[in-house]
């Protein structure tokens, strides 16, 4: 008992410690390590309630999460890469004041709550419980919650991509092969490669006059007759 | 709720990692060593062990204003997830910590890889170690979802997320007969977890050895160590999730882990000389559209059996 209070307080003096050194590095890289750091405290503070399953599902959800915001730093910084050192607070004053005053709020909530008495054991299986909620009488929310994320999820790749299926496969979706910036096939390179990245929207004229070959007719799939380019075979 | 674990497991776990690790990385220099026409092939066994020596007293190469801390946190962070993984793996009857979600938790550590590669790459402030961080990470995203859904299909087939309980359910068939779907999608995604073999592309040839371009020293050591180590947990956890753990005639439990992992390991190690290089970008569309709706009717097919 003693061990896990020890090992409680660690874990929520490291999830603090590390919550606020995402204000104070001047790194973007550090920051998205920080807040990983300050979150898998906390998933490790699940294990100490025997909630093995959700602990470590915290620790694998926010690992995956925080390396896909790497993902989108170089998507939307302004410095891309992000390699030179930059602030990472802005507004300063102001930021310091509604900090503390939400914190205070929450902290106040904390403590005036008239929290329940435990009423009840925990489940020998908690994660099949778990399951079993998640199926049964929580589901309406479960489902929910599923489908704003994955509404979420598809409106950022929307917005995050500057090329749909209409760029890759032709405006009538018929080409056999995607035109794709890095062109080749699945495994080997051929010279076919350099007719893809000629395709790419990059190409002068190319924007204009994207797919001449797609229309109806014995050619229309083919990537590797179009006459407009000058690749032969 | 836990059994006690017996002590010699908590040694003998790092030995057995160790030399599964250093098995890999000899056979994959003799393998080289014959496609490249050395001489006496089989001289080259010794290459792992001369590569460690010439690595630890190697001094280290410094880049222009690197990160330090963040390159050596994902270095460590390469051997720990790899050991961590490991640790819910059954040596013979049973793991070093049997873990009642041992599937969640040997998928939660092996993601820390994700972490590790783009630290690694981060770190040494150089373009192509940046470089191969983020397509490691462009990868991940392909594999990880197929590799997921083959994990839950086989904790499906058990009804438990217990390594043990799936190794028990194996008795009768092994995962593997009638789950095959389920466990070519586990073997394409162990080797590119482990950036292995056609999926290297994150330490590929053609961007200066991407990721541990700028490691020099013992940071490349640990980093070699952490990779292969991967590459082992990766092919040992085929063992007892998809061909029945220690189950087989005459040969004690022990054994038979043993010789499995070792068949594994040695198809994909030999699989990295055999096949083509496979671009991330191009495996993202195949994962996806492909290999994810392969495994879920597979899982349907499973929950349809178990039910």
């Amino acid at each position: 008992m003693t061990l896990q209070v020890i090992a409680f307080w660690a874990l929520a003096v490291a999830s603090v410690a590390s919550g606020m050194a995402v204000f104070i590095v001047d790194s973007m890289a550090r920051a998205t390590f920080a807040l990983l750091a300050s979150l898998l405290s906390v998933g490790l503070a699940f294990l100490l309630i025997d909630l093995e399953y959700l602990g470590v599902l915290v620790i694998l959800m926010m690992v995956m999460e925080m390396l896909i915001m790497a993902v989108f730093m170089i998507m939307y910084m302004m410095n891309p890469a992000g390699l030179m050192p930059m602030k990472m607070v802005h507004n300063d004053r102001a930021a310091m004041v509604i900090a503390a005053g939400v914190f205070v709020l929450l902290a106040l909530g904390a403590f005036v709550t008239p929290w329940p008495r435990r009423r009840g054991r925990p489940p020998a299986d908690v994660t099949g419980a778990l399951g079993l909620s998640i199926m049964g009488p929580k589901m309406l929310v479960m489902m929910v919650i599923g489908v704003a994320i994955l509404a979420t999820m598809i409106s950022t790749v929307v917005l995050a991509t500057h090329r749909g299926r209409y760029d890759r496969y032709g405006d009538a979706l018929e080409a056999r092969r995607p035109v794709d910036p890095g062109g080749g096939r699945l495994a080997v390179r051929d010279d076919r490669d350099r007719h893809g990245e000629d395709r790419y929207g990059d190409h002068p004229g190319g924007a204009q006059q994207p797919h001449p070959d797609h229309g109806p007719g014995p050619s229309s799939p083919g990537h590797g007759h179009d006459p407009s380019h000058g690749h032969g075979h | 709720m836990h059994e006690v674990t017996p002590a010699w497991a908590l040694i003998a776990f790092p030995i057995v990692l160790a030399a599964l690790a250093l098995l890999a990385a000899t056979f994959d220099s003799v393998l080289t060593a014959v496609a490249t026409g050395r001489p006496a092939p089989l001289k080259a066994m010794s290459d792992p062990l001369r590569e460690v020596a010439r690595l630890v007293v190697q001094q280290r190469r410094r880049t222009f204003m690197p990160d330090i801390l963040l390159m050596r946190i994902g270095i460590f962070t390469l051997v720990v997830a790899a050991v961590l993984a490991g640790v819910v793996l059954p040596l013979g009857d049973r793991p070093v910590a049997d873990l009642s979600v041992g599937i969640v938790w040997f998928n939660a550590m092996e993601v820390c890889v994700w972490g590790s590669l783009w630290l690694t790459g981060w770190g040494p402030n150089s373009v192509y170690p940046l470089t191969g961080g983020y397509r490691f990470l462009a990868q991940g995203l392909a594999y990880e979802l197929p590799h997921m859904f083959a994990l839950i299909t086989a904790a499906l087939g058990a009804g438990s997320l217990r390594i043990g309980d799936v190794v028990g359910a194996q008795r009768g068939l092994w995962f593997a007969v009638w789950m095959p779907v389920a466990f070519a999608v586990y073997l394409i995604s162990a080797v590119a977890m482990a950036f292995w073999g056609p999926m290297n592309q994150a330490v590929g040839s053609d961007i200066a050895g991407g990721v541990r371009a700028e490691l020099s020293g013992p940071d490349r050591l640990i980093f070699q160590a952490g990779r292969y180590a991967l590459l082992a947990v990766a092919a040992a956890a085929a063992v007892p999730l998809f061909l029945g753990g220690g189950v087989g005639p005459v040969l004690p439990a022990w054994l038979w882990t043993a010789l499995k992992t070792i068949a594994v390991l040695a198809v994909l190690v030999w699989a990295k000389h055999r096949l083509p290089a496979i671009r991330m970008d191009r495996f993202m569309e195949v994962s996806w559209m492909v290999l994810i709706p392969a495994t879920l009717l597979q899982m349907l097919i499973v929950g349809i059996v178990v039910l």
